[in-house]
């Protein structure tokens, strides 16, 4: 079992004949995910690797049946890529680009919303999504963990693959890489409440990054409605005041949102804060093999 | 980027949002030019990316030409929160009868937008904020359907601006509202906006910050780069497209991904505590998935020209690009820098985990590179990168 993204689930990728779109589609396809096509409004009625190109998302689903799509178009039409696979209604929509401009996705945020939210969108600025031996809708590197009954979210790409690397032989339900960009589509919070929810998954690893207050925000709904085992890792308590590290969400202002006020807020709420990704690693394998 | 008031002004002025007439200056001679230019009273403010410049002394009332320089050679080179004055403006006094607040800004909690608007604002707003919340009106603005002069006017209604400011308060909050969308900014703030005594509502200040990612759209904000405050290693890498920022310890880091690396910080700060003089981070840099050759090079040679840095810890996760390509670019980064006469002097842990770990572990060992160690785990090598500086290395 899984969240959100099942060996049944047939991916669509807008971008697909760009560069990235391409090297990343063979990539899914390579690990197994079900790819049925791609969405190009200049090149429909063509095919790219052996997969036929469709004029838009709304056609691509007609044809195929597609349930999920993978933005890779660049930042300057991703908006118009997001709010065209909201008007589909396609279920998931996993936005890989980086960089997109903020009021680009609080616009395409509210467009969801205001359309009945009947697309979950995951990023942008993400690696994606991957249920191991299942499907694949993203960028994550599939061969470096198995199967398994862990959940995994995270703000993070690479902390995200070095904790399914570390508990590779324990295994993974569903990695998700939310993305930390200042606004997103799924929060740590949407991913709690479907793995709370997932027969699939017995513990959970969040990895969380200074900016914002969403790791408090999930601390507070942690203590009201996770019952599962939930190990934390915070990254960024070294990083000075005002500077940006990379993310642009990853960016701290005053008290709020610093690494030790999320820790603390996860803390108090019983969650184990491991100190490195290691001792993370660590503190979930306890709790794995303690069941 | 934030900017500085001065230019948040001239953007201001560009929308036709009221402003005082104002002309910067960075020596006490323009300062004089300024204020003869500008005659009467003048107001010297200090330009710095921080707020608190009023209490600082930063902001001063001056009644000729001869005043302005005097209160300007005490601002000019002040220190306020670590901002070093380079520049003030000089603006022509404007007569308040009173001060409120505004405000657009990122809700991102809420993932929208929100306009703040207070009819007590000035110096003290985030304690009037604190203690008298309902002095402080919070409303969302969605992006779908933006704010025009109607909705601007009942923003400014919930601040409880008094009614004969409500028409000029909301011309300018349509306006800024243009800035806000059209500028890509993630804030405008101004504080205090005023009502002079002649009726009009004035932008008396102004913050702004501009989102970085709209770059491509935004061409013009480049102008309002400020190459002066850029810390030389910094602008050197920002040349190199460099993901860099210099930090105050002496382990140089490189890593990829943003979240590895800011984790590697922690990790090693978190190691550095059981060494003498308890070595930290001097760097964060991010050289992406890729790790390639080009990257890793530049990437050593900006680090090696931090005098602060004894020891470098290069923490690579291989994911997509697998290790022994990272290794590659190792051994090749090594071999790029030495052809161009930079020889590797400082002691370099690296840290190889992921897809290929062990074959990109066997291509550093049989490159046998001088000063380099490899260590398998992240926290050991950590340990070891702080123990390098430590000793001096």
């Amino acid at each position: 079992m899984a969240i959100w993204l099942t060996e049944n689930s047939k991916i669509i990728v807008q971008g697909m004949t760009g560069s990235e779109g391409t090297k990343h589609a063979k990539r899914m396809l390579a690990s197994g995910a079900k790819v049925v096509g791609g969405v190009n409004a200049r090149k429909a009625g063509t095919t790219h690797l052996d997969l036929p190109v469709f004029g838009t998302v709304k056609e691509a689903m007609d044809k195929t049946g597609a349930d999920v799509s993978v933005v890779f178009v660049p930042p300057a039409f991703t908006k118009d890529a997001v709010k065209e696979a909201i008007d589909a209604e396609i279920p998931l929509c996993v936005v890989i680009t980086e960089g997109v401009p903020v009021h680009d996705t609080t616009e395409f945020w509210a467009y969801c919303v205001a359309k009945g939210n009947k697309t979950r969108i995951i990023g942008p600025n993400c690696p994606g999504i991957a249920s191991p031996g299942a499907s694949n809708a993203g960028i994550i590197p599939a061969d470096i963990t198995t199967a398994g009954r862990i959940g995994l979210v995270s703000k993070s790409g690479t902390l995200t693959y070095q904790l399914m690397y570390e508990l590779r032989d324990l295994g993974f339900s569903t990695c998700v890489g939310i993305g930390g960009d200042p606004v997103i589509g799924t929060t740590h919070i949407d991913a709690l409440e479907a793995f709370q929810a997932d027969p699939g998954t017995d513990a959970i690893v969040m990895i969380g990054e200074i900016g914002g207050d969403a790791e408090e925000r999930a601390a507070a709904y942690i203590e009201q409605h996770v019952t599962k085992p939930v190990v934390a890792y915070v990254a960024g308590f070294t990083a000075p005041e005002g500077k940006t590290m990379g993310h642009a969400g990853a960016i701290v202002s005053g008290s709020a949102g610093t690494a030790q006020a999320k820790k603390e807020a996860l803390e108090k709420v019983g969650v184990r804060v491991g100190k490195t990704p290691s001792e993370t690693a660590r503190l979930m394998r306890e709790i794995m093999q303690s069941r | 980027m934030d900017l500085f008031e001065h230019q948040a002004k001239e953007l201001f002025a560009d929308y036709g949002i009221p402003v005082p007439r104002g002309i910067v200056a960075h020596t006490v001679e323009e300062v004089r030019a300024a204020a003869e230019q500008l005659t009467g009273r003048v107001v010297v403010k200090a330009q710095v990316k921080t707020g608190g410049r009023g209490k600082a002394g930063g902001v001063k009332v001056a009644d000729d030409a001869d005043d302005a320089v005097k209160k300007a050679t005490d601002i000019l080179g002040m220190d306020i929160k670590g901002h070093t004055v380079r520049k003030v403006l000089v603006e022509e006094a404007s007569s308040i009868a009173e001060e409120y607040y505004f405000s657009f800004l990122l809700d991102r909690a809420n993932r929208t937008f929100l306009a703040i608007c207070s009819a007590a604002g000035g110096m003290d707003i985030e304690e009037v904020a604190h203690n008298t919340p309902e002095k402080v009106a919070k409303v969302p603005v969605s992006p779908l359907t933006g704010v025009d002069r109607a909705k601007a006017r009942e923003i400014a209604a919930a601040g409880q601006l008094p009614e004969k400011a409500l028409d000029g308060a909301a011309e300018l909050i349509e306006k800024l509202w243009c800035v806000f969308v059209d500028e890509d900014a993630t804030l405008v703030e101004v504080n205090p906006m005023i009502l002079t005594t002649d009726g009009e509502v004035k932008a008396l200040d102004g913050k702004v910050t501009l989102d970085d990612n709209a770059e491509f759209r935004q061409q013009d904000h480049e102008k309002f780069a400020d190459k002066a405050a850029e810390d030389p290693l910094e602008a050197r890498a920002k040349e190199k497209d460099l993901n860099y920022v210099k930090l105050d310890g002496s382990v140089g880091i490189i890593g990829n991904g943003a979240g590895l690396v800011m984790s590697t910080l922690d990790v090693v700060a978190y190691a550095g505590e059981s060494f003498p003089g308890k070595p930290r981070p001097a760097n964060f840099l991010d050289i992406g998935g890729g790790a390639s050759a080009e990257v890793m090079a530049a990437g050593l040679e900006i680090i090696m020209s931090d005098p602060s840095v004894k020891s470098i810890f290069v923490n690579v996760f291989g994911g997509i690009t697998a290790c022994d390509a990272v290794a590659n670019g190792i051994v090749s980064a090594f071999k790029l820098l030495e052809s161009r006469g930079e020889e590797v002097t400082h002691p370099l842990v690296v840290r190889l985990d992921g897809n290929n770990a062990q074959l990109g572990r066997q291509i550093l060992a049989d490159a046998n590179l001088p000063r380099v160690e490899l260590v398998d785990t992240m926290d050991d090598a950590a340990k070891r990168a702080a123990e390098l500086a430590a000793v001096g290395a």
